[in-house]
């Protein structure tokens, strides 16, 4: 069975997660989805200089994923995500991409982004928080 | 004196020697106190808050300490080892010889992302993964498949012409030589190879697997040849900077060791070639 890459799995889902925002008439441009910072389109948060973004809570791929401001530290730039349930540790850069501690080589355009591709990464297993 | 080699050119017992080394400071565990540090580092440096290993200056620096660190020791273990650099322009497919059941293994599997042949597989007992965030204990890849293709030697030129060392605000969002060689601009070379080969080196753990090493090793190279090209040019920025490391300023976790100590890696070992 070929691998499914990260790429094409994230392109899926936020092909899906388009399809279903299209439903609600909200669905401004379905560009080039096969890029994770395709996700960014959905929804308008993650956006340089208009504060932080907004909470999501959303069962991606049989897992619970969610985030929300954080602004007891903002070390992680003021926002929290979890997969069910356990921290997921992110950072925010400079230009307002994000990444996390399971993908800490490649920026995502939102901190759902990076949530997805590290439900994605994860295969299933648990997040356990390093010491 | 410690001769840096690349990878490619190991005889069959270079390469042993050094699997061999690095499967006992596994053993003894001062491996994962590796794992546990970089991890920390990658953790805690920020963009708009104190930075030392990462997205900032001192990250050529310091994964040059971090490397000699390690290097030596290895040389306790087998004073005969040194650590070999990956030259990803060349040796850009998973048929490279680095990849072979002899040296440091292929790609994983489909099912669970598992290197499951070489020596340093799960099943043969010798490299339990255990500094991680998500509890699998095996070694895993993806080659390739997180991004399709490695730097060519054309984008790496692209990146060494350039003569400025790095520029405020010091950061990931920085023009100049550092962080273009780090990734977070332009062509990305460090950290699109960390995303190639997948799995734990795509991850703040990225020291579980073994080819963190030669690929900072040849990093630290491109750094050396970036100071052949520009002899004028030298490490920024040279005063006190907020939560920077300037050249003068001492780097953690060490505490007695500045970058201005770095810049001269013949101090410590010298490379096969640096054409």
């Amino acid at each position: 069975m070929p691998q499914l890459t990260r790429r094409h799995a994230l392109g899926a889902a936020a092909a899906t997660a388009l399809t279903g925002l299209a439903l609600g008439g909200l669905a401004q441009t379905a560009g080039a989805t096969s890029d994770l910072g395709a996700t960014g389109h959905e929804h308008p948060d993650g956006h340089a200089g208009h504060g932080g973004p907004q909470p999501f809570s959303e069962t991606f791929q049989g897992r619970r994923i969610e985030g929300a401001p954080s602004h007891g530290d903002a070390h992680h730039g003021g926002y929290a995500v979890r997969i069910d349930g356990e921290e997921l540790h992110v950072m925010r850069n400079a230009d307002s991409t994000w990444v996390s501690v399971i993908n800490h080589y490649e920026t995502f355009t939102t901190p759902r982004a990076v949530a997805r591709a590290a439900v994605i990464e994860l295969q299933g297993a648990r997040l356990v928080p390093l010491a | 004196m410690t001769v840096r080699k690349n990878q490619a050119s190991l005889t069959a017992a270079e390469k042993r020697a050094f699997v061999d080394a690095v499967l006992e400071l596994k053993r003894t565990g001062r491996y994962d106190a590796f794992v546990t540090t970089h991890n920390g580092f990658i953790m805690s440096d920020t963009d708009n808050g104190d930075r030392v290993g990462h997205r900032s200056p001192s990250f050529l620096p310091w994964h040059r300490r971090f490397l000699i660190q390690f290097e030596q020791a290895l040389q306790e273990i087998d004073p005969a080892v040194a650590l070999p650099y990956w030259d990803w322009t060349v040796d850009r497919t998973v048929a490279s010889s680095l990849w072979a059941p002899d040296f440091l293994g292929g790609t994983g599997r489909a099912r669970d992302g598992q290197v499951a042949e070489g020596p340093f597989a799960v099943s043969g007992g010798r490299w339990p993964v255990t500094v991680t965030v998500d509890g699998r204990g095996f070694l895993r890849r993806a080659l390739g498949s997180g991004v399709p293709q490695l730097p060519t030697r054309s984008e790496v030129d692209s990146v060494l012409a350039m003569p400025t060392y790095d520029t405020a605000p010091w950061n990931s969002a920085s023009d100049g030589f550092r962080n273009h060689l780090e990734g977070w601009r332009g062509a990305n070379l460090h950290n699109r190879v960390h995303v190639w080969v997948g799995g734990q080196m795509a991850t703040g753990a990225s020291p579980n697997d073994p080819v963190f090493w030669m690929h900072h090793a040849f990093i630290d190279r491109l750094w050396a040849q970036w100071q052949a090209r520009h002899p004028r040019s030298t490490y920024l920025p040279t005063a006190r900077t907020r939560n920077v490391v300037g050249l003068d300023d001492v780097m953690r976790p060490w505490n007695d060791v500045t970058p201005a100590d770095m810049l001269d890696h013949t101090r410590y070992y010298t490379y096969d070639t640096m054409a």
